[in-house]
């Protein structure tokens, strides 16, 4: 096995790509204007027909797709096959308003895990590896895409899920793990408990990792590499695009080559939504040209970042992503999972009549997320018993875990204590430096 | 017959007492009874006052969350044994106390005040009649 899972992808010349891609975005808006309903009303509107679309010049006369579209056709709206070609489901955490579901076909797994492929073999992986997955199994698509690749590349996979670390770095040693994939904040809680535990990266074979889901900084990175002996490669995707995968990072670590042959990338300006050079920040945006059952186009991701074209000194032309620095909406990421401030006051709102001013505070301690959700106590909120206080952080704690998926520390503040700026209540605090 | 109680929430950081209290005296209230209940977060603060009314509106004026609620005013003898009787008392009729402080007394005084909040003051009060004298607002502000 080589360096490439694809080379004839990975290192294709760009007029090639550039056809390839034509001739797949061509098909797949026919095939999206046939099967969907939704889009086909929206390119309607915007007064395009399939007959426009000649090439990958024309992408920009496509309508975008956005968080609120998924919303709106959720479940099926945006489905283009029958649900018995359909093979599988992976959604996004959030409330069932902010749910994503996406949809796929035996042959929709197959090319995601093609992409997954190419991003461990990327990392230096072949038939030998023995492959740890210690990102979540379930609807998160974390586990279930490097899953998917390790097999395809013929690794010993051990479907590790997350969690139990004692138990996972005792797997790493017995079984001699020696690439492993998870978010990079439990891959440095790894590092942490490998040392807490007296072992040292010498115990261990491992030699790559391949973190993503969540934004991470180059500290991160080299304080990961060393604790765990290892190259740390970052890895990027979407659910709404098939998961991770959707771009990946070769052994140089300046930026992810995206998976060109299936993703069309586009960086536009977040505002007008016209299209920027290459090189430029704007926001990014794919359109899915090989997805059967799930195929976005022109989807707005609200990741910012830059798109930068040539020929990498790994010998891929595949164009390359920075790592997203920032977003075009207030979506946070936190340990992973995407909570946005609507959320939170949706929450709140069912508590009392008037919403409680609130702020969202995340941190990092240990190179783990901290989630505090400050709210200012209104009259009405309590009785003067400590235990009615207690019982409605209590409350509060439980509906928003069940509406976000992750646990957050309440405290009850009092009024006029969150700092205003022009009458406007400071909403997020996030002192992570990930930028 | 009940008096009037008002509890302010109040973050555990340096100086709220402070400006709380603070904001009483500018207002010309007199303290007649008060109790600090605390958590590792937070606090309550509840008073007895002479004007209840003048103190919630001076307290909402300064940015505090405040909560008026009623409660009970007993009159005890002030020797040994003498709470232990009044609390036997509202064993015996079930009822239960939430939380329970003393208001300030005099020292010619024979006797001693409770504040006591049940959590039924109905109950509690019919538990005492006969036996204990409860206060009235204006009564417990002349002692």
């Amino acid at each position: 096995m080589g360096k490439y899972w694809n080379e004839e992808i990975e290192c294709m010349e760009p007029d090639k790509m550039r056809a390839l891609q034509s001739e797949r975005l061509v098909k797949q808006v026919r095939h999206v204007w046939d099967n969907v309903p939704y889009y086909r009303a929206k390119m309607e509107e915007k007064g395009v027909t399939p007959d426009d679309i000649k090439g990958i010049e024309d992408l920009h006369k496509l309508p975008f797709l956005s968080k609120a579209d998924l919303r709106d056709a959720y479940p099926f709206g945006l489905l283009a096959k029958p649900l018995s070609e359909c093979v599988r489901i992976h959604s996004t955490s959030g409330t069932t308003g902010k749910r994503v579901v996406a949809f796929y076909t035996q042959n929709d797994i197959d090319l995601w895990n093609d992409c997954t492929a190419r991003a461990i073999t990327a990392a230096g992986g072949t038939k030998e590896d023995v492959v740890q997955v210690a990102y979540g199994y379930g609807l998160f698509t974390g586990g279930a895409g490097l899953d998917g690749g390790s097999h395809k590349v013929g690794c010993l996979t051990l479907p590790m899920s997350s969690g139990n670390t004692e138990r996972q770095i005792q797997f790493m040693e017995d079984l001699g793990a020696t690439i492993l994939c998870c978010t990079p904040s439990y891959a440095a809680y790894i590092g942490e408990t490998v040392k807490k535990m007296g072992k040292s990266p010498d115990d261990l074979k491992l030699k790559a990792g391949i973190f993503g889901a969540e934004p991470w900084t180059e500290e991160m990175r080299q304080e990961i590499e060393k604790s765990l002996g290892i190259k740390a490669y970052d890895i990027y995707g979407l659910t709404e695009t098939s998961g991770p995968g959707v771009a990946f990072e070769c052994e140089c670590q300046k930026g992810m080559h995206i998976n060109e042959d299936n993703f069309i990338a586009e960086i536009i300006d977040p505002d007008t939504g016209e299209p920027l050079p290459d090189g430029t920040k704007g926001e990014l945006v794919f359109t899915a040209i090989t997805k059967e059952a799930f195929p976005l186009l022109r989807y707005r991701t609200r990741d910012i970042c830059v798109l930068t074209r040539g020929k990498c000194a790994c010998g891929r032309t595949l164009v390359k992503m920075a790592k997203p620095m920032g977003r075009s909406d207030d979506m946070l990421i936190i340990r992973g999972v995407n909570v946005f401030p609507s959320q939170i006051e949706s929450v709140l709102l069912k508590l009392s009549n008037a919403s409680p001013n609130y702020q969202i505070v995340v941190g990092r301690e240990n190179n783990t997320d901290t989630f505090e959700i400050r709210v200012e106590l209104t009259d009405e909120m309590w009785n003067d018993t400590i235990r009615s206080i207690e019982e409605l952080e209590r409350k509060i704690a439980q509906d928003m875990l069940s509406v976000l998926g992750i646990k957050a520390k309440i405290r009850l503040v009092e009024p006029n204590t969150i700092p205003r700026s022009e009458g406007k209540a400071k909403r997020v605090i996030d002192t992570r430096n990930l930028v | 017959m009940t008096v009037k109680q008002i509890s302010i929430f109040a973050e555990n950081r340096p100086g709220r007492i402070s400006n709380i209290t603070h904001l009483l005296a500018v207002n010309g209230i007199n303290i007649r009874a008060m109790s600090v209940a605390d958590t590792k977060d937070f606090g309550i603060l509840r008073f007895i006052v002479n004007d209840a009314d003048k103190a919630v509106a001076a307290l909402k004026e300064g940015g505090c969350t405040v909560s008026v609620s009623n409660v009970l005013a007993i009159q005890i003898p002030d020797r040994p044994g003498g709470l232990a009787a009044a609390m036997q008392v509202l064993y015996d009729n079930n009822v239960s106390v939430e939380y329970m402080y003393s208001a300030f007394v005099s020292e010619k005084s024979a006797e001693a005040y409770l504040i006591l909040r049940a959590d039924s003051n109905e109950a509690a009060e019919q538990a005492f009649e006969g036996r204990y004298h409860l206060l009235s607002q204006e009564e417990l502000l002349t002692k």
